[in-house]
């Protein structure tokens, strides 16, 4: 059949180009916010000024195109409504994606300080266990930050015990442990507002859990929900401009899904006409 | 000084990509180095975030600090190191405190945690009235939500032969799990672009300066 | 005493934790408590038993030449590489054996641990997993045949998504009037996974919750023993 004889690096070598192309030429396409990624906005604008907010980076370089861009404006969007961020990891990983936004932020919030605006906690290990552990005694479990400062030397951490003392938790998730684990401690357990960026693979998987009973609060969807939300706090960055890439891959990926079942439906006339 | 070993760090990073890359043509020595030096580097990265953000800190630190408060953590050093005796042929029988210990923690966590989660909330959340709604297309979505719940279940319901009203059901069920799979499909689609995105935002930017990273 | 204790550590564990949800008063909660922190711990050792068996498995390889062993020399050369840096001199704040190591990190802009894993991991795995856009597309083109209503479902939804998630949906159907609104791309697609998705992983996700629920449950009453290996 031709489908099976077409040598796959033609397919290779079309996707290289349709997706080099318009990062090179930008096209500037429209983009349209879902509610979902408008529900995780307004609960971030909500959250009263000074409020301290948790975000895990529970994500390492694999997923970086897609989640980093959400959790760079994650930060920008917090620190520019006074909230104060607590930034933990259940990935190894995740301490220096975290790290690599923060060095990159800096130059533009230099009012924010480290320790009484923001604080990076580090890594630790044991998923839902460690989330538990958290939600009854939170130093317990962190007892310094990722640079080694105990925790008692930490000025924004002096008033936190549990997650009664955090406003939202985010989780930056590309799988397990993520945000399956925060949603059923701290979201179902502790009783606190839980949102999450996922990647696009395991958004499915993730959906049951924004509905009515508000396990979730909204969802940044892959690519797409990061470059929403660089939409709407207005600080466009690598998201939006990975869209129009984005668009013209789809649309190859489409036209060979079409090419594929034209070639099988015309492969198979011809087999019921030579029987 | 700076600027070389930058400018030699953006080199290194494109030649890797392009060694990762050539596997696409076909598998070669340059892949399986890349892919080799991948596999260490990751490892190393582990072992040594581990010392640093748990075994220091939660471990050697409260022992070496305040002994007489923390010695309790002694049990988990010593399970700890029960469970590197799985190294050792003879003594590997060892490690099976340790993990005894971490699979009843796990189990009776997970126990909980996913009967309210998975299996409660979501039967309450899917326990709505489809009818209430503020357009057609919401009262509609909500239907499709109610019967495709309910009847995937059904599906995976198979200590009953699958035929007459049972069967119907499992076949719609089945019908809501396809839509499911090719959503989660076009999803993949978009995170496996998205990836290759970076890729090139990498190699176009950082690399070739040709587009502002 | 190589089964039974084990067998009764798992039981009692996983009853305290499921007793300290229902009374959490003393002793439960504090033992609870406690055990949640030494999973932590030993999390952390087994996490140093994989990279240790890592050690492992290659040194044999490489003592018993097995096949493509000179690649094997690598895995171990770039493990160490990685280990003896984050030794030596830590990585970002943590200090190592030697302290920050100022002069290297001020030569090479950061500490060496930090720049290899900025320039060489991060590029590594980042560009192993985007291999796979390559791989889902030739898939898409081989696998995606509308042979039964099935695979129709399957195949239209992976296309209303992939276009809706999309400016290119946005484009396509945005001159659409406000009564055909229900219609427009990006809307059909937010429409699929909120609804008919959704439907879909919930059955999947009440299923795999109740085969969970009953896994734990066996385990903590010994039913279930794979856990513990052979012997």
């Amino acid at each position: 059949m031709a489908a099976k004889t077409l040598d796959r690096r033609w397919i290779f070598l079309f996707l290289f180009i349709g997706v080099a192309l318009p990062l090179i030429f930008v096209i500037g396409l429209p983009i349209e916010t879902t509610e979902n990624v408008r529900a995780v906005y307004q609960m971030v604008e909500d959250t009263p000024a000074g409020s301290t907010v948790l975000i895990s980076f529970d994500y390492d370089p694999a997923s970086k195109p897609e989640l980093h861009p959400m959790g760079r404006a994650l930060l920008q969007h917090c620190f520019e409504k006074d909230l104060k961020v607590i930034i933990t990891a259940l990935w190894p990983m995740g301490v220096m994606m975290a790290n690599d936004i923060l060095d990159d932020l800096q130059p533009s919030y230099p009012n924010k300080v480290y320790g009484q605006d923001y604080v990076n906690m580090g890594f630790k290990a044991g998923g839902m266990v460690t989330i538990q552990a958290m939600g009854k005694h939170f130093k317990g479990i962190y007892t310094t930050d990722s640079n080694g400062t105990p925790v008692e030397n930490i000025p924004m951490m002096k008033h936190i015990d549990n997650f009664e003392n955090i406003a939202f938790v985010i989780s930056l998730s590309a799988g397990a442990p993520g945000v399956k684990e925060w949603v059923q401690v701290a979201g179902d357990t502790y009783g606190r507002q839980v949102s999450s960026g996922v990647t696009g693979v395991s958004v499915s998987s993730v959906m049951p859990y924004v509905n009515e009973q508000k396990q979730l609060t909204g969802l940044l969807a892959g690519l797409k929900g990061a470059a929403e939300y660089e939409y709407l706090i207005g600080h466009p960055g690598t998201a939006t401009s990975g869209m129009d890439a984005q668009s013209l891959a789809h649309l190859i990926i489409i036209i060979f899904i079409i090419i594929g079942n034209i070639t099988y439906w015309r492969n198979k006339k011809k087999q019921k006409k030579e029987v | 000084m700076t600027h070389f070993f930058n400018v030699f760090g953006i080199w290194l990073g494109a030649a890797f990509t392009f060694a990762i890359f050539s596997f696409l043509y076909k598998d070669n020595p340059f892949y399986k180095v890349a892919e080799q030096i991948f596999v260490g580097l990751s490892a190393g990265y582990w072992f040594i975030y581990t010392i640093f953000n748990i075994l220091i800190p939660n471990l050697f630190l409260p022992l070496s600090t305040d002994f007489a408060a923390n010695w309790i953590k002694l049990i988990p050093a010593f399970l700890g190191v029960l469970m590197l005796m799985r190294l050792v042929p003879n003594a590997e029988w060892m490690s099976r405190y340790p993990i005894a210990l971490l699979i009843g923690t796990t189990s009776g966590l997970a126990f909980l945690r996913y009967l309210k989660s998975d299996v409660i909330n979501q039967i309450t959340a899917t326990m709505i009235n489809p009818f209430v709604g503020n357009n057609w297309v919401t009262v509609v979505g909500q239907i499709l939500l109610v019967v495709g719940t309910i009847t995937g279940v059904i599906y995976f319901y198979f200590s009953k032969k699958h035929e007459g009203a049972f069967g119907v059901s499992a076949k719609i069920g089945i019908y809501f799990l396809m839509v499911s799979f090719g959503a989660a499909f076009g999803y993949t689609a978009m995170a496996r672009v998205s990836l290759l995105i970076g890729r090139l935002q990498f190699l176009l930017g950082d690399w070739l300066g040709i587009i502002s990273p | 005493m190589k089964r039974r204790i084990p067998l009764t550590i798992t039981l009692i564990v996983g009853l305290i934790v499921i007793c300290s949800e229902f009374i959490p008063h003393r002793p439960f909660s504090q033992i609870s408590s406690e055990l949640e922190v030494w999973f932590m711990i030993i999390s952390g050792f087994a996490i140093l038993l994989g990279q240790l068996n890592l050690i492992k498995t290659n040194v044999l390889k490489i003592q018993y030449k097995q096949r493509n062993w000179p690649y094997f020399v690598i895995t171990l050369a770039s493990f160490f590489l990685m280990v003896g840096t984050g030794a030596l001199w830590g990585s970002q704040q943590n200090a190592g054996l030697l302290g920050h190591g100022t002069a290297i990190s001020s030569a090479i802009g950061s500490k060496p641990f930090d720049y290899l894993f900025n320039n060489v991991y991060q590029n590594l795995q980042a560009t192993m997993f985007s291999l796979l856009a390559f791989f889902i597309a030739s898939a898409a083109y081989r696998a995606f045949i509308a042979r039964t209503t099935e695979s129709i479902l399957l195949l239209a939804a992976a296309i209303l998504v992939m276009l809706g998630n999309t400016s290119l949906g946005t484009l396509l159907t945005g001159w659409l009037p406000d009564s055909l609104s229900f219609l427009h791309l990006p809307k059909v697609s937010e429409f699929i996974m909120k609804y008919p998705t959704t439907a879909g992983q919930r059955a999947i996700m009440i299923g795999a919750g109740l085969g969970i629920i009953g896994s734990s449950l066996r385990i903590i009453l010994g039913i279930e023993r794979s856990y513990l290996g052979g012997d």
